[in-house]
């Protein structure tokens, strides 16, 4: 009897990236659910935007680079940039901002580059920082969280649709009705203006350690980080260094001056660290691969977040700090190579 | 029984696997008959081919010598039944994939008379070392882990070296096969007999004998003969059941701590492995004095009618094994010679089982791996490379042919284990990318080698050139020195001469 021949192993791998993408994805929906109940509809239509022109701009370069428009989106990848995109804007963002920077990340910082899997930067953070190099204004448009104030307007799902593909408001309602500075911005600028920590702490916007509703986004991506890790699909060690990275400065130089310097407990959980710990810094493709570059490489993110927050002008700086590091992963990767078995490292120096 | 002493696991990385190994324990160790033709390679083992002593036609006793062991890191054949020598010639073998090479074919006379063996060997442990190693020699035995590595070979270079521990292998970790664990749990005795005469030709008094956890009775056959022996040289071991920790640089760090250094031997970390069946082997021939002729062979998969472990003789071809299995089921596929991570999978069924054979698996769908994704660094094969390589770094500089970075990488470290194929979710075939590059860099050294040899003829040539070029100057000035102060003359009779010469000519 004759038979085929084949190549060992024998046996069908037991992963694939569309599964792993869809994970993330799935980890991220609590979060979300907990974003459109603190800032309204607009998450929806920035999500959508987003995955649309993600979409597009993954088959149009495809094509373009003749490659089969099929296999590039169901391996998903350019879904969870355009999720982690919309999750780093406003909830009222115009769709042309959105969709440039969806845009962004998929032509210019994925398949410029080479597409999946030869990134150098993680594309949903170009985009953002694209964007916020571009229109800062529009960037600016973070809408009250819903913490019951009496002099504060939400709109409904039709008026945010409208505002988000038509730019216009209702009649008699103005930006400064519904939005209000995120709690980093305010933390910022209350420091710049000599308040103290406390004074700056009780306004109603700061919550309870993070922000009033960040902190509880902040939370559910916390539980969706876990499940991931628990899942084995994202590894402890750059979540570990990002927590490492910013918690260390922060609880330092919280010990030395707690009137001037925020508590850790908001570094973490006032603005995107938690989001960017678990679902940014975790893009395999622009991460550092071996474990112990992982742990270098969130650290040094986690770090960069606390210098900017801290010395910087942007009051969040998450995508930079992402950026950053994505520049030293080669180097990275190259010092922290882990023992190989049999080997003598020292001596082969 | 003597309990098993416990060794939690050393090694990085490695993965749990589906065993499927039940399916061919149910039955005890069967013994095929004997069938009409056996086909035995002179290559069943890593070193030279050895060289043929009997002729088309010869009649042959079973145990006779039909070809010795030449050249390095040679093992004997043996032949494994009675009979007449039809052919030597080109036949498939799994070793080559399928591919022919040279084979003794002998046509069984049913009789299966054995040779008789002139003297009664002594007592093995009143034998001097180096006595017992050529014994062993003259067995043909070679490990029969799959490596095929000639023992006797093997325990002559442990004893240049200072070996401290003499492990005999009985991890089995590869899926599907099992013919180690109903050889543990059906000749514990003779495994443990052979253990005793590699400890005295290694002149050693520590021996583990190291079983998986997924092998209880396996483990529990050699412990009540342990007991019976009081032998506290041999310490029983076990680890858990994590793939491929049966690997022999990985089982010696598994149960000392110590690394076998790279491009080494296990001997360079003090340690001696050999499989069980080995063992078993060895005591056939030092005791029972039969050489190797004979093995067990798990038979199994789902495209076999009944999986079993059989005791076939060597040259018995995998399409009589089979049926003595009860033939294909309809689904049969693929045939792999070895287990389901690491096997060859061949083309035909006309291949005979050798010493290195210890299973034949016949699988029926081939698995369709699906589309080949780009590499999204993801870092899982990371975690399970039992070697603690970088894969996905591994696979971007083999695309590359990077060949200093391949190197710097540890390339030829990797054991082609197939833990990083299993786990990658880009699908990407790993295990076989590395094997190519492997291959490639080889090319490149040899080319290197072959270039630098060329420089330097190319150099030397230039040198003697030189050096003769040199030589005629000096003589040249030399013959006009003496010219001169020969005189004019002299001059004229020395043209005068080259004139009459040149005419002549």
């Amino acid at each position: 009897m004759e038979f085929v021949r084949h190549e060992a192993p024998y046996t069908r791998p037991r992963a694939n990236v569309a599964s792993l993408m869809m994970q993330v994805l799935a980890a991220l929906v609590p979060a979300a659910l907990a974003h459109i109940w603190f800032f309204g509809p607009g998450f929806i239509f920035n999500l959508l935007v987003a995955v649309v022109f993600a979409a597009a701009g993954e088959t149009l370069m495809l094509k373009i680079r003749t490659r089969r428009p099929g296999t590039g989106l169901t391996d998903c990848s350019a879904l969870v940039t355009a999720a982690l995109l919309a999750f780093a804007l406003p909830s009222l963002t115009p769709w042309w901002v959105t969709a440039s920077g969806a845009l962004f990340a998929i032509v210019v910082a994925k398949h410029l580059y080479g597409g999946l899997g030869f990134n150098i930067f993680n594309p949903a953070m170009a985009g953002y920082v694209m964007i916020l190099v571009a229109f800062p204004m529009h960037l600016n448009l973070w809408v009250a969280p819903r913490m019951g104030d009496i002099d504060y307007q939400t709109l409904s799902f039709l008026q945010t649709l409208q505002f988000t593909f038509k730019g216009v408001l209702p009649d008699g309602i103005t930006f400064d009705a519904i939005s209000r500075a995120t709690p980093l911005d305010t933390m910022k600028a209350g420091l710049n203006n000599m308040q103290t920590i406390s004074e700056i702490r009780a306004l109603p916007i700061m919550g309870d350690f993070g922000g009033h509703g960040w902190e509880w986004i902040a939370n559910y991506l916390l539980l969706g980080g876990i499940w991931l890790m628990i899942k084995r699909i994202i590894r402890w060690q750059i979540p570990a260094g990002v927590g490492v990275g910013l918690v260390l400065p922060a609880t330092i130089m919280y010990m030395i001056d707690p009137g001037a310097n925020p508590s850790p407990s908001f570094q973490m959980f006032g603005g995107a660290a938690i989001l960017c710990a678990f679902f940014i810094a975790t893009d395999p493709v622009s991460a550092a691969s071996s474990p112990k570059g992982r742990f270098v490489f969130g650290c040094g993110i986690g770090f960069l977040i606390y210098a900017i927050r801290t010395w910087g002008s942007y009051a969040d700086g998450v995508a930079f700090a992402v950026l950053i590091m994505n520049m030293a992963v080669p180097a990275i990767d190259y010092l922290t190579r882990p023992h190989i078995v049999g080997h003598d490292e020292k001596a082969e120096q | 029984m003597t309990a098993p002493t416990y060794d939690l696991g050393k090694l990085h990385g490695g993965l749990r696997l589906t065993a499927n190994k039940s399916i061919s324990t149910t039955m005890p160790i069967l013994d095929m008959p004997i069938p009409a033709q056996l086909v035995l390679p002179i290559t069943q083992h890593v070193g030279d081919p050895a060289q043929p002593v009997v002729g088309i036609g010869e009649r042959v006793l079973k145990g006779q010598l039909i070809a010795e062991s030449t050249g390095t890191l040679g093992a004997p054949v043996h032949a494994s039944t009675s009979g007449k020598v039809i052919a030597i010639e080109p036949w498939p073998v799994s070793r080559r994939l399928g591919d022919h090479a040279p084979c003794i074919i002998i046509e069984s006379d049913g009789d299966d008379r054995p040779i008789e063996r002139a003297e009664t060997a002594p007592d093995f442990t009143t034998l001097d070392p180096e006595v017992l190693l050529t014994q062993i020699l003259h067995g043909g035995i070679v490990g029969l882990g799959g490596a095929v590595f000639p023992t006797a070979q093997k325990l002559m270079q442990a004893r240049t070296c200072e070996i401290t521990h003499l492990i005999l292998n009985g991890v089995e970790c590869e899926p599907y096969i099992s013919c180690d664990d109903m050889l543990m749990r059906e000749r514990p005795r003779e495994i443990l007999s052979g253990a005793r005469i590699l400890m005295h030709a290694l002149q050693i008094d520590v021996c583990y004998i190291v079983t998986e956890s997924d092998k209880p009775e396996a483990l529990h056959a050699l412990g009540d003969v342990l007991e019976e022996l009081q032998d506290d040289r041999i310490v029983l071991k076990q680890v858990p059941t994590i793939y491929p920790s049966g690997g022999e640089d990985q089982l010696v760090q598994l149960v000392t701590d110590r690394e076998v250094p790279s491009g080494g031997l296990p001997s360079d970390a003090g340690c001696l492995v050999q499989n069980v069946g080995t063992a078993a082997a060895i005591h056939d021939w030092i005791i029972g004095h039969q050489p190797l002729i004979s093995r067990v062979t798990t038979i199994t998969g789902d495209g076999v009618a009944r999986p079993m472990n059989v005791r076939t003789r060597i040259g018995t071809t995998v399409a009589d094994a089979i049926n003595f299995s009860g033939g294909y089921t309809e689904r049969a596929e693929q045939l792999i010679i070895g287990g389901l991570m690491t096997g060859k999978s061949i083309s035909t069924d006309r291949v005979p089982l050798v010493k290195a054979t210890n299973c034949v698996l016949v699988l029926s769908k081939t698995p369709s791996p699906g589309v080949e994704l780009p590499c999204i660094r993801c870092g899982d094969c990371v975690d399970v490379c039992p070697v603690q390589l970088l894969p996905q770094q591994l696979f971007w500089y083999a695309c590359a042919d990077d060949e200093k970075k391949l190197r710097a990488f540890g390339l030829t470290d990797c054991i082609e284990c197939g833990c990083c194929d299993l786990v990658c979710p880009s699908h990407i075939p790993l295990t076989f990318d590395f094997r190519m590059a492997k291959g490639r860099i080889r090319e490149l050294a040899d080319e290197k080698s072959r270039a630098e040899r060329a420089r330097k003829r190319f150099e030397a040539r230039n040198e003697r050139l030189q050096r003769e070029q040199t030589q005629r100057d000096a003589e040249l000035a030399q013959q006009k020195e003496t010219a001169k102060r020969a005189g004019p003359a002299a001059i004229a009779a020395i043209l005068k001469r080259k004139q009459q010469q040149h005419e002549e000519d």
